[in-house]
């Protein structure tokens, strides 16, 4: 199989595997337990992945807290900051993971207000916008830095000096971008950022906030004393060490690697579009992330498209509705104004770092017959 | 998450194409929904369906459901073909998941739609069901 949904998630690399393993095995104390060895170990142990994570982002090593997921992160900056605050009005995107969107859903239940930005046709929020929504009773701004499936890249650094100019907080779901971007929250100016490792080579079910120095968001997990009193529950330090070792590597390795997928990704951008006709490239062509390829395809649906390629040893994912439980497809592709039959044709590819040349070159032969026989078989498409 | 009937009807769909000199056409659910089908029948004087032939737009289950629809009514009588269900159809691709049941009750309202087309030209009462042309009659709304 050829793997080219890295935006849904990415294999755990041999190297992060390795970093956690001991800490499962003859590491396994509790990181609380500071009195015997293995317990002042996995305290260690942790506090040195907060600095390398810390390193990773730009920021101090006590402005970061564990969680366990992306979703967990974005759920507390939002909820946590309403909950603080005695404002009632919050400013996120139409654009926006679930994570964000159900819960402001969920708070505007509880009497708060949100104001879902639009986005232009390529996935861009207006910094105009943001400033003329912006009011005494808003609590909030949260827009993310990358969407997770046109791979649009916001001008966060602008949209977080409106928002401070009105003194307003900023949180950016940053889950797609960590790994694939630079990422430095002073260079963002934002003041909390939710992160998830299994995006980048580290295992699922870990992630991370950062909170900026001074800010304390009400904390949704009671208990213990974890997390310096912000979120309870015994450290996950296997996982924590994995997440470490991934971000690490990532970075490391990020200038080569993204300037390697951005070829790649836009090689296929230029075969899919000039072997499939009446194709449109969803997003951005300049501010998109390395690795995203988002496209619609006339008269054809995505989950059949999905089946095919899947039948031909490509994994990738789409906006369509058949592709979940709901009746309607992708709530980003309807957001950048594309009709709902069009975005029911919708394919997202999002390559990784292991994806290579020839997988690209073997897609682009085995994508336009397959749309082709999906056309054949449609109805929009006999008058053609 | 599709039995292995399914798979196969949608790698090798039966009778996908049009029939230029049909006598019975129907075309039920719409583009916003995600899924249109289109039944192209020839039905002879005694009422037989003689051939049959299906496009499709939509998910593999909407485009298992049309091949296997046209295969159970094909060489049938009009009385025999209205008779199928939509259970039928799910039964004989070996179960299809709950989200996608809908696309069985639309592959028995194209048939039906068809053979109320042929009903119109020909001045026959039609007795069989009518699409309600609203997604929200087959999918399972919230």
């Amino acid at each position: 199989m050829i793997y080219f949904d890295n935006a849904a998630t990415t294999a755990v690399s041999p190297a992060v595997v390795e970093s956690m393993l001991p800490w499962f095995t003859e590491k396994f104390g509790n990181p609380s337990s500071i009195f015997y060895t293995i317990g002042a170990e996995a305290g260690k142990g942790i506090d040195e992945a907060r600095e390398w994570i810390a390193e990773a982002i730009g920021c101090e090593k006590t402005e970061l807290f564990f969680t366990g997921s992306g979703s967990e992160a974005d759920n507390w900056a939002v909820k946590g900051t309403a909950l603080k605050s005695g404002k009632k009005h919050i400013i996120t995107s139409a654009i926006e993971h679930h994570a964000i969107l159900h819960t402001c859903a969920f708070l505007e239940k509880q009497g708060y207000r949100v104001t879902y930005l639009p986005v232009n046709e390529k996935g861009l929020v207006s910094p105009a916008d943001l400033e003329a929504e912006i009011c005494e009773d808003t609590a909030l701004v949260s827009i993310m830095l990358a969407n997770n499936e046109i791979g649009t890249i916001q001008p966060i650094k602008e949209l977080a000096e409106i928002a401070h100019k009105k003194g307003v907080l900023f949180h950016t779901d940053a889950v797609q971008a960590v790994g694939a971007i630079p990422v430095d929250v002073k260079e963002l100016g934002v003041d909390m950022l939710s992160m998830s490792a299994h995006k980048f080579h580290g295992p699922k079910g870990i992630g991370a906030l950062y909170i900026r120095k001074g800010l304390r968001p009400v904390q949704l997990i009671h208990g213990g004393g974890q997390e310096r009193n912000m979120r309870a529950g015994t450290e996950n330090t296997a996982y924590i060490v994995g997440m470490a070792r991934a971000i690490t590597d990532a970075v490391k390795n990020m200038e080569e690697n993204s300037a390697r997928i951005s070829r790649l990704r836009d090689k296929l951008i230029e075969g899919v579009l000039s072997a499939v006709p009446e194709t449109i490239l969803n997003g951005d062509r300049e501010n998109r992330l390395p690795g995203n390829a988002n496209f619609s395809f006339r008269y054809i649906e995505g989950e059949s498209l999905l089946l095919r390629l899947s039948l031909a040893g490509f994994a990738a994912s789409s906006g369509s509705a058949c592709a979940s439980a709901s009746l309607d497809p992708s709530h980003v592709l309807l957001a950048i104004g594309l009709p709902h039959e069009i975005a029911h044709g919708s394919l997202r590819i999002s390559l990784g770092t292991e994806n290579t040349e020839e997988e690209v070159d073997r897609f682009l032969q085995v994508l336009p017959p397959i749309v082709e026989t999906l056309r054949q078989m449609s109805p929009l498409y006999e008058n053609k | 998450m599709y039995s292995e009937k399914v798979m196969d009807h949608f790698q090798n769909p039966r009778n996908v194409g049009e029939i230029p000199d049909a006598n019975a056409v129907g075309t039920v659910g719409n583009a916003k929904c995600g899924d249109i089908m289109k039944i192209y029948m020839k039905i002879d004087e005694n009422k037989v369906i003689t051939d049959i032939k299906f496009k499709t737009f939509g998910c593999g289950a909407a485009i298992a459901t049309s091949s296997m629809a046209t295969e159970l009514v094909k060489g049938k009588t009009v009385e025999e073909a209205l008779e199928l269900t939509n259970k039928a159809v799910v039964e004989a691709l070996d179960g299809l998941p709950p989200a996608k049941l809908h696309c069985s009750v639309l592959a028995e309202e194209a048939i039906h739609a068809a053979i109320e087309d042929y009903c119109q030209r020909n001045r026959i009462p039609f007795q069989g069901k009518k699409c309600e042309g609203c997604c929200s009659s087959c999918h399972n709304h919230e």
